[in-house]
């Protein structure tokens, strides 16, 4: 188990020799604590598993340190940081048994058959393969193949981090919860530092104490899921968590008040903005409109019911406004009026909150 | 539930009916006609029962013929498949040394099988040929004509140029399609090199390995050209294989009884040998 701390951390895939060379992660630094289960979300192509790579060793940085509790491993082989990974498809040795999968990691580093045999079982039973482990490895469906993966990772007691590159991928969707809460469970049985590498929200906000939301090799926002749901600190962060996400509105902000399309509007940081008014945009998660007897006035234009609740859409001089309404509230037709949650209402300057 | 009848399908499959008919079946049987009479000019024959078969059989002759070419596609194999294998393994996987290796290793398959043999027939030439030269001047006193292990060396060296790099092509193709995340796991699972050869590569080029063996069993044991064209089958018998034999029975001695049930068992032989690979090789699969 260690702490990471990741130090002005940059790398590129192109030769050393361009001057104008793009970055595939720009600048990230980064501190985690020993322990802890972290997430890496953001869209395909952001970098994470870049940064994750870096992290485990197979790949280099261009610049940059990486200090693994205080031991600067940045030149360090994968085997030399002690590091396990779990990758998107699941990887086996399909010739050998369960277990001599489980135990080759140990194996590899000559650890006694004795002590093999004990781990092995550990692990086996708190990923329930237990009864499994004289089966041939490539016999095994999807997420059996992933928890072998997985245990090669747990076998060994002495693993820095373990790392997963979006490891649901191939699992079928009804499996996916089970595997995601049985790891969950693991993580706060045996507190390894863990860091999930994914692009599903879901996965990654019900996984991790912290996560960290990346776009274009750059961080965007670290903070607990709740942080991230109830203020986004970039209007990525708000549109790509929730689901839908955050609306974003064109809007002007005079005497610490925000206008939208004509209407005055309450929000909670609209006071502190100093600007000349350009590039401004207000936040508000559909979670946070409701309808009102009065407010700003809207024409309902979609209903989408999606069980539980109904999502609708609303416009107001050409923006579209979406809103969660509950199975039970009325639903009116034609013209009506909403509003926003001002303590849940932000305003955006070039993307970034205004604080 | 009622299933729909329909017999269309026939039309589109008679094509190929047809095709086999002329290019396999009507030959095959043409031969199986021949094996069972005993033949005279201007088209009379006589039944003759499994009189040719027994004959085959028991010659020893044949059995000779046929250990050479079991010897002959045994030495090969053992030679070309473990060293093709480690070509294939010690070739680039990126950077301008791809194309050059694949166009090198690709060369000696697109010669023509009667070129090979006249190329080598010159080179070992002990008084003229680059490797007859040679190895005489180094102290060997070679000539594939005259000595059978020297005629031996010389096909085998042959057979090895030529057709090692079906093997290599084979394997390489097989080791690129492995997914980096196999190499990366086993980096990180801290496997060996020959760990990582024995449990990952091994297994993940199965298949192109039988493939591989299948087909130089296959083509190896029924090597004709290259050696008649190299020795004649010489010197003595000492490179008369069962193709060569055959040959030389049907269109020397024009026996085409014996010939054709000589054919026959050749043919049943490659064809038993083969499912006995394929068999041994994909055994674990079944499970």
């Amino acid at each position: 188990m260690a702490s990471i701390i990741l130090r002005d951390l940059r790398h590129s895939y192109e030769g050393a020799d361009r001057a104008d060379r793009n970055w595939a992660l720009k600048q990230i630094t980064l501190e985690w604590a020993d322990g802890g289960a972290y997430a890496l979300l953001g869209p395909s192509g952001c970098g994470k598993t870049t940064l994750l790579n870096l992290i485990s060793g197979l790949l280099t940085p261009t610049e940059g340190r990486i200090v693994f509790d205080g031991r600067d491993v940045t030149n360090a082989s994968p085997e030399e940081r002690n590091i396990a990974q779990v990758f998107q498809f699941p990887v086996i040795y399909d010739t050998m048994t369960v277990y001599d999968n489980l135990a080759f990691p140990l194996r590899n580093r000559r650890v006694g058959e004795r002590e093999v045999d004990e781990r092995v079982r550990e692990v086996a039973t708190m990923l329930e393969l237990d009864t499994m482990l004289k089966q041939r490895a490539s016999g095994l469906t999807a997420d059996g193949k992933q928890k072998i993966s997985l245990g090669r990772g747990l076998v060994r007691s002495d693993v820095n981090v373990i790392m997963f590159d979006e490891p649901l991928t191939v699992i079928d969707p009804h499996l996916k919860w089970v595997l995601r809460s049985k790891l969950k469970e693991l993580q706060q049985r045996i507190r390894r530092t863990m860091i999930y590498v994914t692009h599903d929200q879901t996965e990654a906000l019900t996984f991790a104490d912290q996560v960290v939301v990346m776009k274009d090799g750059e961080i965007v926002q670290i903070g607990t899921p709740v942080e991230l749901f109830e203020r986004p600190s970039h209007t990525f962060v708000g549109h790509f968590i929730g689901s839908p996400g955050m609306n974003l509105l064109p809007c002007q902000v005079r005497d610490g008040r925000a206008i939208f399309a004509g209407e005055m509007i309450e929000t909670a940081n609209g006071a502190s903005y100093r600007g000349e008014g350009r590039g401004l945009e207000l936040g508000v998660r559909p979670e946070s409109v409701s309808f009102a007897p009065e407010g700003i006035p809207v024409d309902v234009v979609k209903v989408l019911d999606a069980g539980s609740y109904r999502i609708v859409e609303a416009r107001r001089a050409g923006h579209t406004i979406k809103m969660l309404v509950s199975e039970d509230d009325r639903i009116p037709e034609g013209p009506a009026h909403v509003r926003f949650a001002p303590d849940r209402t932000r305003v955006y300057e070039n993307g970034w909150l205004v604080r | 539930m009622n299933k729909t009848v329909n017999q269309k399908g026939w039309r589109f499959v008679l094509p190929v009916v047809v095709l086999v008919a002329f290019n396999a079946v009507i030959p095959l049987m043409t031969v199986v006609n021949y094996s069972v009479q005993e033949s005279f000019g201007e088209n009379t024959f006589f039944w003759a029962g499994v009189r040719w078969f027994e004959q085959v059989l028991h010659a020893e002759r044949f059995h000779y013929a046929l250990l050479r070419q079991i010897s002959f596609t045994a030495i090969v194999l053992a030679i070309e498949v473990p060293l093709g294998l480690i070509i294939a393994l010690a070739m680039p996987r990126k950077g301008p040394w791809v194309s050059v290796c694949l166009v090198l290793m690709a060369l000696p398959l697109l010669i023509p099988w009667n070129v090979v043999g006249a190329m080598w027939n010159i080179m070992a030439l002990p008084d003229i040929g680059l490797l007859g030269r040679t190895l005489n001047k180094i102290g060997w006193e070679y000539n594939y004509t005259r000595q059978p292990f020297a005629a031996w060396f010389t096909i085998v060296l042959m057979d090895v140029w030529h057709w090692t790099s079906l093997v290599v092509l084979l394997c390489y193709a097989g080791l690129v399609s492995i997914p980096d995340a196999y190499y990366q796991a086993a980096k990180i699972d801290g496997a060996r090199r020959w760990a990582v050869f024995r449990f990952i590569q091994l297994p993940k080029l199965k298949y192109v390995l039988t493939i591989a063996i299948l087909l130089r069993f296959m083509d190896s044991f029924m090597i004709y050209t290259e050696v008649v064209v190299v020795t004649g089958g010489g010197p003595g018998n000492a490179t008369t294989f069962l193709s060569i034999d055959l040959v030389k029975t049907a269109l020397g001695q024009f026996d085409l009884g014996p010939a054709a049930a000589m054919s026959l068992i050749y043919f049943l032989i490659t064809l038993f040998l083969s499912w006995l690979f394929y068999t041994l090789m994909m055994r674990n699969e079944a499970r």
